[in-house]
């Protein structure tokens, strides 16, 4: 049973990732009929967004000290931070809580890439075919990804979580369970959180002001709305821009559990659009429940015994279930009628 | 006089390719690519762009898993080396078998879907390989390693027809005629020919035909009471096929086969090289993966240096920022232009370079050659 439970728990982080896209994709497919191609690399975007404020925030000022020397007999070199210079502790404190801090920048850097990118190339777009669609989003994304590549590296930038929520909790001891059985890092927990959190508002927001109520008829007939005088092309580029605000948010939070690198995008792109298949096409709830299913899932099936059972079914596990529910029910676990049948 | 009909243009058509295929290390010493490791590669990814265009082209399925079946046959490849013998017949022929019959495998499921649920099926299963190729499929694919030759290899079949053991390791033959420099390349070259003629005769085949109409209306052609999933399940097995030979000639010319021929960015180049030279064109996909070939050996050997020796001419300052913005495009930054160059095309050429190519064509041709002067609306409609 506590196995069982460690299970869901680590499925249940990494399903926040794909919820957390596989909402935005859905999003922006049934309001523009874009499939994007480029919201992995947005996700990517996000997390990029934590590491360049860590790099700010970490700006240090290099001063030799004669008085204490090194191994090799040379003045010390003393770094300090310029922030910690100006605010003191205040200034570590900014440090430590770089990631959290960094959604603070995300928000409007993303909302901004996603109006330019939806102003500027995907409105281009709508008329065209699916599979240009899909093949202007994709050279998007290798643009990005070699841009930041080529900018920051190869190599992962490792993100540490604030001090705070570095540790691990013993949540097998919260609910009755064996000391250390069910040990799961604060972190993440506080990822599932936020992933609520976000996909809850998003929900909300469409479901309980003006705008999303425009914006769910807009979805449900677009022309309609179109000659109510209403301007849905505009509601729908800031649509667009939500969708890349939720991606990069959950990019800028995941860093700490995963070291964001260039490729990190088209990584998780891959898995989110199985995942929108999954729940169907145009379904935001669909694409919600398929990410957390999927995502726990695919951590039993990383689990060692089923490993040695049948063996590489952690690296496939997703596809497989893709494959089932596309062979079974071709519409996705809770596909609308008539969406994307073909 | 020779009757300018669609037969005959083939046959012009056919001739022309056969003779710069031919001379192509006349053609291409020029521009510097007259040399049999490039040469290779244009006929190489030629092949499997060809075969790309046969799915993609005719058909409209755009898939994103071609890579798969490429890693297939390069492994087929390299194991037929390892097991049998070093000549290239039964490695081609038992790579294209084995592509084909993964891609009836995944194809059988995949094509139960179109649009893009294809797409991302397609993508899906490219990613499942590769990610099996690297992990649990290691005893038979050597992992990140990747495949190689090795001294102790059975090679039964060289065994048994008395080929002599060399010191070091062997090379790949055709019946004796070691497949390096110049022989290579002819021989990818010819492949690369009869492979373009049996794509010439798809084209034109009342098979090809009835993939253009699964194109053009897939609902209308079942609503006419066919069937069309066996001729697209044939369409994407002989594309398939043409994958897996591609990947052959890959181990053929270099044996060694790794998973990052399989990887998404791989499917993508296909995809890329079809569209640049003009998809559903005959000539298109084998331009399209020459032009790309030929440009990333060209900017992958881009640097620093060069750079600044190409834009001396410049005042300092200016030389400097040319050199770091150009920097990003090359040598590392290969894959920039790639994306830049996908979206270009995809933007503002969607034909790709054939229609290109054809509206020059025609303004030039209409330029030459001035209309007579409409006298009203409807001679000039007619003229149209």
């Amino acid at each position: 049973m506590d196995a069982f439970l460690l299970q869901v728990l680590n499925g249940l982080d990494k399903g926040g990732a794909y919820a957390l896209i596989a909402l935005g994709l859905t999003l922006v497919f049934g309001t523009l009929g874009v499939v994007n191609f480029a919201h992995g690399a947005l996700f990517m975007l996000g997390s990029f967004c934590a590491v360049t404020l860590q790099s700010l925030l970490t700006l240090e000022r290099v001063v030799l000290d004669p008085e204490r020397l090194t191994a090799w007999g040379t003045p010390m070199e003393i770094r300090t931070p310029y922030i910690v210079d100006w605010f003191g502790d205040f200034g570590m404190t900014l440090i430590d809580w770089s990631v959290p801090l960094a959604i603070l920048i995300a928000i409007p850097i993303m909302l901004l890439l996603g109006v330019i990118m939806e102003r500027g190339l995907i409105r281009h777009f709508y008329k065209r075919l699916h599979a240009d669609q899909i093949l202007v989003t994709f050279g998007l994304a290798i643009v990005l990804q070699e841009i930041v590549k080529s900018q920051f590296g190869a190599n992962p930038i490792p993100q540490p979580a604030p001090a705070m929520f570095a540790g691990s909790a013993d949540i097998g001891l919260m609910l009755g369970f064996a000391e250390n059985a069910v040990v799961y890092p604060w972190w993440r927990i506080i990822y599932l959180m936020f992933s609520g959190v976000v996909i809850a508002s998003v929900f909300a927001f469409l479901q309980f002001t003006t705008f999303g109520m425009v914006v769910r008829a807009g979805m449900a007939d677009r022309e309609t709305v179109g000659l109510l005088g209403i301007d849905i092309d505009r509601r729908f580029t800031i649509v667009f821009g939500l969708a890349a605000v939720v991606a990069g948010l959950a990019g800028v939070m995941y860093t700490p559990i995963l070291s964001p690198d260039y490729h990190m995008g088209m990584d998780f792109l891959v898995l989110s659009f199985v995942v929108v298949v999954v729940g169907g096409m145009g379904s935001l709830g669909g694409a919600v429940a398929a990410g957390f299913l999927l995502g726990i899932l695919q951590s039993f099936a990383s689990m060692n015994e089923v490993n040695s059972l049948i063996p590489g079914i952690d690296q496939v596990v997703i596809y497989l279930i893709a494959v089932v529910v596309l062979l079974i029910r071709p519409r996705g676990l809770f596909g609308r009628e008539g969406v994307m049948e073909n | 006089m020779i009757k300018f009909n669609v037969k005959n243009k083939d046959h012009i058509l056919l001739i022309g390719f056969i003779i710069v295929v031919a001379l192509a290390p006349v053609i291409f010493a020029p521009i510097g690519a007259g040399y049999p490791d490039l040469l290779q590669k244009f006929a190489i990814f030629g092949i499997f762009a060809i075969g790309f265009n046969i799915l993609f082209g005719l058909t409209g399925y755009l898939s994103f898993g071609h890579a798969a079946f490429l890693g297939v046959g390069s492994y087929t490849a390299v194991w037929t080396f390892k097991l049998l013998t070093m000549n290239v017949i039964p490695a081609l022929i038992l790579s294209t078998l084995f592509a084909g019959l993964f891609a009836l495998v995944i194809g059988f499921i995949v094509l139960r879907r179109s649009g893009i649920y294809f797409s991302i099926l397609t993508l899906a299963f490219a990613q499942m390989s590769y990610n099996l190729a690297y992990s649990v499929l290691t005893p038979i694919t050597n992992g990140e390693t990747g495949l190689q030759l090795a001294l102790h290899d059975a090679r039964v079949l060289d065994g048994v027809f008395g080929v002599t053991r060399g010191e070091g390791l062997p090379s790949t033959t055709l019946f004796g005629m070691a497949m390096s420099g110049w022989s290579g390349y002819y021989f990818c070259g010819v492949v690369l020919i009869i492979m373009f003629y049996i794509s010439l005769r798809i084209f034109r085949s009342p098979f090809g035909m009835m993939l253009r109409a699964v194109k053009s209306n897939q609902n209308r052609m079942s609503y006419t009471g066919l069937n069309t999933r066996p001729y697209t399940l044939a369409a994407f097995v002989i594309s398939g096929m043409y994958a897996g030979l591609a990947g052959g000639l890959m181990a053929i010319t270099d044996p060694l086969a790794g998973a990052e021929r399989m990887q998404w960015t791989a499917s993508g180049e296909v995809v890329l090289m079809t569209i640049l030279g003009g998809t559903g064109t005959l000539l298109g996909p084998v331009i399209g993966a020459g032009v790309i070939k030929y440009f990333e050996n060209i900017f992958s050997s881009f640097n620093e240096g060069i750079l600044m020796d190409a834009f001396s001419f410049l005042p300092e300052m200016l030389q400097h920022a040319v050199v770091s913005i150009t920097g990003l495009f090359v040598g590392e930054g290969w894959h920039l232009t790639l994306g830049a160059l996908f979206m270009v095309i995809v933007i503002f050429l969607p034909g790709g370079l054939m229609e290109g190519i054809a509206r020059i064509g025609n303004v030039t041709r209409r330029w030459l050659k001035p209309k007579p002067v409409a006298t009203t609306e409807a001679d000039a409609a007619a003229s149209e």
